[in-house]
């Protein structure tokens, strides 16, 4: 399935060079939205705020934060990677190379992630200036953080070929996305929202990726981490099932 | 008129060479219903220059695009060297260049940047100094740290030649290479095109310039509604469709042709002044010295002649035309 290793790279080196030719807006939007955030949430609502359990609430939204910037980033970074080039119509040369869909699938959603996971971590150190953070568990958080950002970036793959223009391309993460992530418990606990709230809320599935990225941190979450591993596995196998069957029908690309 | 020779089978086979591309029972339909090849059979010998011509939405690039991988056929095989296009992609695959009729670039790269990066793709190493001496060849060498949207269109057309020799494809297709293209870069084009041909690579372009099949190819494919029509050695395809004209210049002109003329093809064109006959000149008799010795008898004088093969281009109308002309007959008869 893999033995092109020379094209995967040329690929993932293309992306990165993309980013690069960006590189500083790419570094201070994140450094300047998490600081906005601080000084908005964290000190001047923050400090009416209670501790979240035994979390300040400073702390308390860094995860959520990083995960919101994450997912956005993810899908915006992995559909324009394939979008672009089926824009410009250099796909032809994708499709017309020695590549298995696997080996495409890795070059861009690996350079795509790749991106995610450095914005992340970005915004992790820039949150320090602001607030004290300890993380309970550094591996799982790693972990979760990268399986977040190919999660996020596959699903950004898929609507980046499902797109046939820019506007669909962006409606998806702003419509869909964003506010879901906004109303899934990024800079508040479940534990704050009225009881009927509470169950509406229990249906929005990036629930269960905050809630899980938090534990990594605090030890603590408003579901199991079982259930947010679970939820992650899930989505994860989701998009994997449709790229699959988008690379077998060849939808999209090929006709 | 040019029937014998619109069947294809007999001729797509070419015997001596070896077969370095076989297509066969090629089919594609589109979503929308349209059927833009049907059944086509074509083989492709070893380090030989083939010219595919067809009219517009013939069906040329469809081909082209199910060989190279980027569209998917709705019937028939594809093998190159023996390998299956679709199970044994990756060896048939890298045998391939493309170069595209549009002008795909990221216009952000340098030429450098994206000719190694296409040589990349294609899963080959790294190889700076074979670089080098594919843009010093092409022209391209000064402009390699330019980014292509600099570059004019005759450079992009260039850097997209670049791109598909960078991985030294055994196979190259270039579809419509001089669409669009100043006459210097058609012809540098053309010079590039024997020199690969001379280093063993097979070539198969695409193009309605009847001018470039008949400069370059050594076969001839004519496409037309998605069939392939006819496939033939390109000297033996004017030799054998080739018609030639005579016009002769009166010394008086003429209301109408006279009745003893009427055993020749002849139409009158210039007010009068002008006797054209057609004939075929590979006919025993052509009819031409009978004609002169008639018009001699019965005293119509002429003050020049002179006569024309008919070019490539007048075979492919003719030869479009008739199919098409075919084709609505059998719609009108079902």
């Amino acid at each position: 399935m893999i033995s092109n290793i020379r094209g995967i790279r040329a690929i993932y080196l293309f992306e990165m060079a993309r980013f690069g030719r960006t590189f500083w807006t790419s570094l201070m939007l994140p450094v300047i939205t998490t600081a906005l955030y601080f000084v908005v949430f964290g000190s001047a609502i923050g400090s009416r705020m209670t501790e979240v359990g035994s979390v300040p609430y400073g702390a308390f939204i860094v995860p959520g934060l990083m995960m919101l910037t994450m997912f956005t980033e993810s899908i915006s970074n992995a559909s324009f990677g394939i979008y672009m080039p089926k824009w410009t119509g250099t796909i032809y040369e994708m499709l017309s190379a020695p590549m298995s869909p696997l080996e495409l699938l890795i070059a861009y959603v690996g350079a795509a992630a790749t991106k995610s996971v450095i914005i992340g971590a970005i915004i992790f150190a820039t949150a320090h200036l602001f607030v004290d953070i300890q993380v309970a568990h550094p591996l799982w958080m790693a972990g979760f953080m990268m399986l977040m950002a190919i999660t996020f970036c596959l699903f950004g793959f898929i609507i980046g070929i499902w797109a046939q223009s820019f506007e669909q391309l962006q409606v998806i993460p702003l419509l869909v996305v964003y506010p879901l992530t906004f109303l899934g418990g990024a800079f508040y606990s479940l534990d704050m929202l009225p009881a009927a709230w509470r169950t509406v809320t229990l249906f929005n599935p990036v629930v269960y990726l905050i809630s899980g990225f938090r534990w990594t941190f605090f030890g603590e979450g408003d579901v199991g981490i079982g259930v947010s591993m679970g939820a992650v596995a899930l989505f994860l196998t989701l998009c994997l099932g449709v790229i699959f069957w988008m690379f077998r029908t060849g939808y999209r690309l090929k006709n | 008129m040019f029937a014998g020779f619109t069947a294809p089978r007999q001729s797509v086979r070419p015997s001596r060479m070896e077969t370095v591309l076989s297509i066969s029972g090629l089919g594609k339909t589109y979503k929308s219903g349209h059927q833009a090849l049907v059944g086509v059979d074509l083989d492709i010998a070893k380090g030989e220059i083939f010219a595919l011509l067809g009219p517009n939405g013939a069906g040329k690039t469809t081909l082209i695009s199910i060989v190279c991988g980027i569209v998917t056929a709705s019937s028939g095989t594809v093998t190159v060297a023996g390998h299956d296009h679709s199970r044994d992609y990756r060896a048939a695959r890298s045998m391939i260049g493309l170069v595209p009729q549009e002008l795909h670039t990221d216009s952000f790269e340098t030429v450098i940047a994206t000719v190694s990066f296409s040589r990349g793709l294609f899963g080959k190493a790294r190889n700076p100094a074979f670089i080098e001496q594919l843009l010093r060849d092409l022209s391209l060498w000064d402009k390699r740290d330019s980014k292509i949207m600099e570059l004019s269109g005759g450079m992009k057309r260039r850097v997209m030649i670049a791109k598909a020799l960078s991985h030294e494809p055994e196979i190259l297709f270039l579809d419509e290479p001089t669409a669009g293209v100043d006459v210097e870069l058609r012809r540098d084009m053309w010079n590039m095109v024997r020199g690969l041909r001379e280093r063993g690579v097979t070539i198969i372009l695409t193009t309605h310039y009847i001018e470039e099949a008949e400069e370059m190819a050594d076969r001839v494919g004519v496409i037309s509604k998605g069939q392939l029509i006819l496939v033939e050695e390109k000297h033996a395809l004017i030799k054998k469709l080739g018609r030639k004209t005579l016009t002769l210049n009166l010394a008086e002109p003429l209301d109408a042709i006279p009745g003893e003329l009427a055993d020749w093809r002849l139409e009158l064109a210039g007010e009068g002044h002008e006797l054209v006959y057609e004939f075929d000149s590979q006919a025993e008799a052509t009819g031409v010295p009978s004609l002169l010795r008639r018009m001699s008898d019965i005293g119509i004088g002429f003050k020049d002649l002179h006569t024309k093969q008919s070019s490539l281009e007048d075979i492919f109308v003719g030869l479009v035309h008739e199919t098409s002309s075919k084709q609505n007959g059998a719609e009108q008869a079902a």
